[in-house]
């Protein structure tokens, strides 16, 4: 009875997840949809449902009815179980169908309007009527990017500024300012269009200026939330130890706060750049549009992406419209880019 | 920086030390600074708010309560008040029933997207999902309107017409005219889809922070998975499905190029949801503007007034709403 | 010994059959049932746990005790098979329940979870429904239709001794319940559907002395009629409330189950030195 525990090292047990039963959750699966499969076909052959869509709708009912009977084998709660499975699937998958098909009718119609003089010329000697092989989207291009650039320079500092105070200095107004930031980001957009056509273009005249300050009012706010969720991942400990070498508030927040969270804040101001780089509200009533390739931030309207897409689609004539579908692949694949940006660089924050 | 004061001795115990913190000039300077510069954001909303009133305020003055009330859209001669006429109780009601419907439309995929995110699939899976979601969150509305018009809305029109065939005889499903393009019905299908995207990321971060052992608590009572979710999560989740779609209806409210493209504007307040005529506050600011005189952009600031001041208060709810969920689950 | 008849030997090799690692008690009352053969638990590549075999004496309480991090806590999930939520979570052995593997392909989960009821370690009942509705939470999940409701619910709360303190307030929140009364409640829930099995997961940690007596007055009760097991950390609580005790223990590398015997003999002359240094508080 000496017996203490032995070193059972046991070669022969392996681990394993008997809860995931491959072969039996397949079968679970093919089955049920084997049966929704063939009746939905029928309902589409024999009733006025057709198409990809209506054989899809036919499926999702279909499929209902079986993971119900389903179930009912077993017992009711395992019935409800899979009907709600069932829905909530579909209630996800339903949702992507709409999206799945923008990002195709976008690069697919976008696709024959693009070819390599439509990023080198402008419309200015083009109608929106003529060949697709003439005229571009240079000007709306160039234009888009200075707004934008202008808009984060206004934006960025101050969404930052927004965030430390409600982060560092935790001042008296802290959730005044939240409850203000967050107000912001409820403002339509063409309403701040309309505020900066008050203050400025009204009085000097349609700018790319006029646009960059309307599209800094929408990004402003999700800077700065972003910025504040950044900004409070960085551990209190290394305020406290910058306070204990004594270093002022000034140089803790500027030598340790802000770099440490420094790719968080890049993410930060991509994703208000991303927010508003399609606005197109705002840019109606303040840098309106253009055909003709400028720098010219100021006395006159700049074209943008979003605003030639409105354009083309006002015109509304076959052409104009594939140009349209031409603009907005650019703009997406321009959002989508900053997007990428933004994953990669708030990527490099969670090491 | 930190001073120690010492006040005077009580007979009543021990010294009582009030400690106040000093601190030195370029850390005044920095907090002084920092504070102007958060408190400016303040001052922007305010200044939108004042601006809007004080331009569209002859507007006000003229009409009164009027302009919310009658649904004429008249500038008369153009260049004064005689013989015009504003008012937007036509775009006001247009907005609110395509924002209501895109709202209804929406929930159950709203409700959908956030429960299978979060409970019926793994970790990676979801963080993958998680940024195609975001990602459709971030499609421009011009790309959703330009789809809305030329890919949705041939298809979406073919609905609303067996809609109005076999549910013509509920009132809001009537038709006058039988013309199914451009209606409210349609612009709130746009609607619906964007926001489904915004509402979800809110309802979906909610209901990921319902309490792990209450959810254990129920499967170990032998309920199934839907049970768990129905017992725990939905209730815990509620106001912050409430939340989220609130801040949709409140992007719905304001949105104004998708609504602009696929909805056939008409100065007259409508009911009718499938037919070809509907209003919209934000879509007119944005159609009468390049044509407007003097007199008529007063008379849209003064919508644009309306419609901040409605969007104001349907996003201030959701974010109270959604920060009291968030309280109590600390 | 007197208790020649028992297998004091921990981790015994395999034998092949279902009782083939520590009986607690051949004699007496026979086995609950619940019996568990080889068990092995990785997360990952970790491993918790190393073949545990344990064969659960019917009506009496069996105490899991340990220092942190052995392993005892997710041995009582491996017994209802709430383990698995967790992620990268494996595992190799059998758990036998009136003779069926639990982790069997054709075993369904949730009816063997009314089999097995549980109460964790802090009190959670659902803050949106009453104190009826609590107890009666799991009839509702696993739609059991029950005669007398009210009966049901009188006898549930006062085997957790609850009754007599909510009898006025059933129609009160959950969570207007003390920090006690609240954990009575969650045993009184997973009484309501007449489980075999009670597995308790250190039920006392977040109470205090008064509501743990309490508590542990409720278990003693209990165990006259189902087979309760309990994790605890509490070393005077596994001598008040066990009868059997299983001593799990991990140097570094998974928890294994150094002894496993009555309690009053891993009290007074356990065989293993260092179970003797653990009850006696040199360790852990």
């Amino acid at each position: 009875m000496s017996n203490s525990v032995l070193p059972t090292t046991l070669h022969n047990v392996k681990p394993e997840k008997p809860w995931i039963n491959r072969r039996q959750s397949l079968q679970e699966v093919a089955r049920p949809v084997a049966i929704a499969t063939a009746v939905a076909t029928a309902i589409v052959l024999l009733t006025g449902l057709a198409g990809p869509l209506g054989f899809y709708v036919a499926f999702v009912l279909s499929f209902i009815v079986v993971s119900f009977v389903d179930g009912m084998r077993h017992d009711k709660v395992k019935a409800i179980d899979k009907v709600m499975t069932t829905l909530v699937t579909a209630g996800f998958a339903s949702a992507f169908i709409p999206w799945a098909s923008i990002l195709l009718t976008v690069f697919k119609r976008g696709a024959s309007a693009i070819y390599f003089g439509f990023f080198t010329n402008d419309m200015s000697i083009t109608a929106a009527d003529d060949e697709l092989g003439m005229g571009g989207l240079s000007h709306a291009l160039v234009g888009s990017l200075l707004i934008l650039l202008m808009a984060s320079l206004v934006a960025i500092p101050f969404g930052i500024i927004t965030a430390v105070y409600i982060t560092e200095i935790k001042g008296r107004f802290s959730g005044v300012v939240r409850v203000v930031v967050q107000s912001m980001s409820g403002v339509p957009s063409v309403v701040a269009g309309l505020f900066i056509y008050a203050i400025v273009v009204s009085r000097f005249s349609f700018s790319g200026l006029a646009g960059a300050l309307a599209l800094a009012i929408l990004m402003l706010p999700t800077v700065a939330r972003t910025s504040e969720e950044v900004l409070k991942l960085v551990p209190e400990d290394l305020r406290s130890s910058a306070y204990a070498l004594g270093a002022s508030q000034t140089a803790t927040t500027f030598r340790i706060v802000l770099p440490t969270a420094r790719s968080g804040l890049i993410t930060a101001s991509m994703l208000g750049l991303a927010r508003v780089a399609g606005e197109t509200a705002p840019l109606i009533l303040t840098a309106y549009y253009t055909a003709i390739y400028s720098l010219k931030v100021t006395g006159q309207p700049l074209a943008s992406l979003p605003m030639y897409i409105f354009q083309n689609f006002s015109t509304g004539t076959d052409t104009a419209l594939t140009r349209a579908w031409g603009g907005a692949a650019v703009l997406l694949s321009f959002i989508f880019i900053l997007f990428i940006f933004a994953r990669i660089a708030g990527r490099g924050s969670r090491k | 920086m930190s001073t120690v004061t010492v006040e005077k001795p009580t007979d009543d115990g021990p010294v009582r030390r009030v400690i106040t913190t000093q601190r030195n000039a370029s850390d005044k300077r920095f907090r002084r600074v920092v504070t102007a510069g958060a408190l400016s954001t303040f001052l922007v909303l305010a200044l939108i708010a004042s601006f809007l009133f004080y331009r569209g305020f002859e507007i006000f003055k003229e009409f009164g309560f009027g302009f919310l009330t009658t649904s004429t859209w008249d500038s008369g001669s153009g260049d004064s008040l005689e013989g015009a006429s504003y008012g937007v109780a036509a775009m006001l009601v247009g907005s609110i029933i395509v924002a209501t419907m895109a709202m209804i439309m929406a929930l159950p995929f709203v409700i959908g997207t956030s429960l299978f995110l979060e409970y019926y699939i793994g970790k990676k899976l979801r963080t993958a999902l998680v940024a195609i979601l975001d990602l459709m969150a971030a499609i421009p509305s011009i790309i959703y309107g330009l789809w809305g018009y030329l890919v949705l809305m041939p298809n979406a029109a073919g609905w609303a017409e067996s809609i109005n065939k076999y549910f013509g005889w509920i009132p809001i499903f009537k038709v006058d005219v039988e013309n199914f393009d451009a209606s409210p019905f349609i612009s709130a299908l746009v609607l619906g889809l964007m926001i489904i995207p915004i509402a979800s990321s809110v309802t979906r971060e909610v209901y990921s922070r319902a309490p792990q052992d209450q959810i254990s608590a129920a499967y170990a009572l032998g309920g199934s998975r839907w049970g768990a979710l129905k017992a725990v999560v939905l209730p815990f989740g509620k106001s912050g499905l409430i939340g989220g779609m609130l801040l949709g209806l409140g992007r719905a409210l304001g949105e104004t190029v998708a609504v602009l493209l696929t909805l056939n504007l008409v100065f007259e307040v409508k009911f009718q949801v499938l037919a070809s005529a509907g209003g919209n506050v934000a879509s007119l600011i944005a159609s009468r503007f390049g044509e407007a005189g003097p007199f008529e952009v007063k008379a849209l600031m003064a919508a644009g007034l309306v419609l901040f001041l409605l969007t104001l208060v349907v996003n201030f709810g959701a974010s109270i709403i959604v920060s009291r969920t968030s309280k109590v689950s600390q | 010994m007197e208790n020649d008849d028992i297998n004091l030997i921990a981790n015994a090799a395999h034998t092949g059959s279902v009782t083939g690692g520590n009986v607690l008690d051949e004699g007496r009352v026979g086995t609950s049932g619940l019996q568990t053969k080889g068990i092995h638990v990785w997360f990952g590549k970790h491993h918790v746990l190393e073949d545990i075999s344990l064969d659960f004496p019917a009506n009496s309480v069996t105490g899991l005790i340990g220092p942190s991090g052995c392993g005892k806590s997710t041995f009582l999930r491996v017994l209802n098979r709430m383990h698995e939520f967790i992620p990268g979570a494996a595992m190799a052995g059998e758990v036998f329940l009136d003779g069926e593997e639990i982790y069997g392909p054709k075993v369904d989960v949730t009816a063997m979870r009314l089999k097995v009821g549980m109460v964790f370690q802090k009190p959670n009942p659902f803050p949106s429904m009453t104190i009826a509705e609590n107890v009666l939470a799991g009839l509702k999940l696993a739609n059991i239709k029950v005669q007398d409701k009210d009966s049901l619910l009188e006898e549930c709360l006062t085997r957790a001794g609850l009754w007599k303190e909510v009898k006025d307030r059933l129609k009160l929140s959950g969570s207007s319940l003390s920090g006690g009364q609240q954990q009575r409640l969650c045993i009184a829930r997973a009484l309501a559907v007449k489980p075999k099995v009670l597995l308790m997961d250190e039920p006392c940690s977040a109470l205090d002395p008064a509501s743990t007596l309490k508590v542990e007055e409720t278990i003693v009760q209990l165990s006259s009629d189902m087979t309760i097991v309990v994790v605890t950390h509490n070393m005077q609580q596994a001598a008040r409330v066990s009868d059997f005790c299983a001593f799990f223990l991990s140097d570094g590398g998974p928890g294994q189950i150094v002894e496993a015997d009555r309690t009053a003999v891993i009290f007074s002359s356990p065989s293993d030195q260092r179970t003797a240094d653990y009850v006696q508080g040199r360790f852990g």
